[in-house]
């Protein structure tokens, strides 16, 4: 069986657990098929991972799905439990899957520690810029201006950069993609799994129901070729200005 | 792997005489009892404990200490730890004990072993750092959300603090739940003499795979993440095997309950009382537990000697809490009285099962001498 095949991954997903709780268009089951690709593809077995995550749409997209250890935690301390299980089983290969509201706000704080610590934990945050599963609420990740239940007025604060925020605290291996690049997706999460130290990949994920249809972007489709038309890759945005950069997002390895 | 259930090991400290702090003495029952992971953050009364396991963990084998970020990431850290096979504890106050509510509550619903020590001091909030007092008695049983049963147990002796500790890692093992050690800063930095015996009684956790993780039986087995199992661990509702049920009005009401039986069903098991001074039906009798029985002890013994029939009944656990020995040894007694250092915690507790019972309660950050209790006794009776 070819690695990284539907066939091939399907062994590795809890067929029982379909159909999965993601709504239509959401961009988390590209997510899920691309992590999944990316182990089989290393040739790796789910028996030698303990999954991690917190609470929200991200934390279920190990938690039932993954046919390996999982661990469904309280919101936002996915990372404070993983650094328990790998310091004390450092065998493990310990991932931490979770939402920009769960591993950016109320985990903010376990976030860079684990970051400052560097220690050995692949953390995949699939930022789709609001709280999906409690309705539509601003997150520290939405970007300035847009519409959310709470901000009806378009959110008047600035978002995270999550990659320079993880670099910053001392992270070892940094990265963004989104959705659409799924192949340079899976490639980075392959040297994010590989990667010894604290590995962020922060993943840009389409949330139509819950985002697009309050900013202009109600289709699946729409949210996809926003992330098309708005990423621009690390090498192209050090030739744009300020000016050139401002709605942009630009993905790529920040720190290897 | 460590062999499962009951075993007999040699004590960690070479058997013999201490002079130790409570505090250190907790460290020390922690590592007798096989604890090989521990986190924590600094607070006083508790950051004795955690000094102790940093320093003595890097001296043994195969044991992890980490200071965490804050509270919430210790127990996090520390229920992580247990999930993968460790005996994991943390220890902190009153504040700290706040933070760790959440994740005290998802190691309840996980059924997950671990030990949580709150050196109490006097509160609310910060409150003085280090200050005795024995508020937490209702945060330590109802401070997550959502209904269980918790065990706690309270030392009053620095010896005491070495065996309680060691009994609440057997405990936890056991049951499959978090025991917390209700200890207080009088006991937590008072120094005095431990006996060091030279061989510990342990229990280590029943791992069995292919049995339901979470129902089938009173205590499921744990296997640890590594072994193959596929764990399904989760703090949402979940059904036998860790799926997800959280629309299901039936799996949450069988877990809820089985939850709680597995402590109320084995009560006899957990309760202890020491009864002092009751052999011959006292008139008065002191209900104490923590730093405060050790006055009532003295208390009893000085009015025994003024002529009172006097006694003491100590309570080892406070949850659940030991009900039938109450009523018993307050059978006959005209008077009780409980004093405590908060405004009548455990009282309420005692009112129920004794409706006459009294309490001399005192929240200066002061503990309360035996003098105070023969005050108290002597107003009541003359």
């Amino acid at each position: 069986m070819n690695p990284g095949t539907t066939t091939s991954i399907k062994r590795m997903i809890r067929q029982e657990v379909f159909p999965t709780p993601f709504c239509p268009g959401c961009g988390h089951g590209i997510l899920l098929g691309a992590i999944l690709r990316a182990i089989d593809e290393l040739g790796w077995s789910m028996d030698e991972f303990l999954f991690v995550s917190g609470i929200g749409c991200g934390g279920w997209i190990p938690s039932p799905h993954f046919a390996a250890d999982t661990l469904h935690v309280t919101h936002g301390r996915a990372i404070a439990f993983a650094t328990g299980a790998k310091l004390f089983n450092p065998e493990l290969k310990v991932v931490v899957i979770g939402g920009d509201g769960d591993l950016a706000s109320i985990g903010g704080n376990h976030l860079i520690h684990g970051a400052r610590r560097n220690i050995d934990l692949t953390v995949i945050c699939a930022n789709n810029m609001i709280y999906g599963m409690t309705g539509g609420q601003v997150t520290p990740t939405t970007p300035h201006g847009a519409y959310t239940m709470t901000t009806p007025q378009g959110n008047p604060e600035r978002p995270f950069d999550l990659c320079q925020l993880v670099a910053a605290a001392g992270a070892s291996y940094v990265a963004r993609y989104s959705v659409y690049h799924v192949r340079q997706l899976i490639r980075s999460l392959k040297r994010a799994l590989q990667h010894p130290g604290f590995s962020f990949v922060e993943v840009l994920s389409s949330c139509p129901v819950q985002y697009g249809r309050r900013n202009e972007l109600r289709s699946p489709v729409a949210m996809l070729n926003y992330f098309r038309e708005h990423c621009v890759p690390i090498s192209r945005a050090h030739t744009m200005d300020s000016a050139e950069l401002a709605d942009k997002i630009v993905i790529g390895e920040f720190v290897r | 792997m460590s062999a499962q259930g009951w075993q007999t090991v040699s004590s960690v400290l070479p058997p013999g005489r201490y002079f130790l702090q409570g505090d250190e003495a907790c460290a020390e029952g922690a590592i007798a009892a096989g604890c090989n992971f521990y986190a924590g953050y600094p607070i006083t009364p508790a950051s004795e404990v955690m000094e102790r396991i940093a320093r003595r963990f890097q001296e043994l084998e195969g044991r992890v200490f980490v200071q965490m970020e804050d509270e919430i990431g210790s127990i996090a850290a520390v229920i992580g730890a247990s999930w993968a096979g460790a005996k994991a504890m943390t220890a902190t106050s009153g504040p700290g004990f706040s933070l760790m509510l959440e994740n005290l509550g998802y190691a309840i619903m996980t059924e997950t072993p671990l030990v949580l020590v709150d050196i109490q001091r006097a509160g609310p909030s910060t409150g003085q750092a280090t200050r005795p007092a024995q508020g937490d008695v209702f945060q330590a049983r109802w401070g997550a959300s959502g209904d269980y049963e918790v065990i706690v147990l309270a030392p009053w002796s620095v010896a005491d603090m070495y065996w309680q500790t060691i009994r609440a890692f057997n405990l936890a093992e056991q049951f499959r739940v978090p025991v917390i050690i209700l200890g207080d800063e009088g006991i937590g930095h008072l120094r005095e003499r431990v006996d060091i015996l030279p061989e510990v009684r342990v229990y280590n956790r029943l791992k069995e795979q292919g049995k339901p993780p979470f129902g089938g039986q009173l205590v499921p087995p744990m296997p640890a993440f590594g072994e193959g199992a596929k764990l399904l661990v989760t703090g949402s509702t979940h059904d036998p095997w860790g799926y997800r049920r959280t629309a299901d009005s039936r799996v949450q009401a069988e877990l809820v309950d089985r939850l709680s039986r597995k402590i109320t069903e084995r009560r006899e098991e957990i309760v202890q009382a020491e009864a002092f001074f009751c052999d011959d039906d006292p008139e008065l009798l002191l209900v104490a537990y923590g730093f405060t029985a050790r006055s009532a002890y003295r208390a009893a013994r000085e009015l025994r000697m003024q002529g009172v029939r006097a006694g003491l009944l100590r309570l080892a656990t406070l949850w659940p809490i030991p009900e039938k020995t109450i009523r018993e040894k307050a059978a006959c007694a005209r008077h009780v009285l409980v004093p405590e250092m908060n405004r009548g915690q455990l009282l309420r507790e005692i009112q129920r099962i004794v409706p006459h019972a009294k309490g001399y309660n005192k929240t200066n950050g002061e503990v309360i001498t035996p003098g105070e209790i023969i005050g108290a006794v002597r107003e009541k009776i003359g």
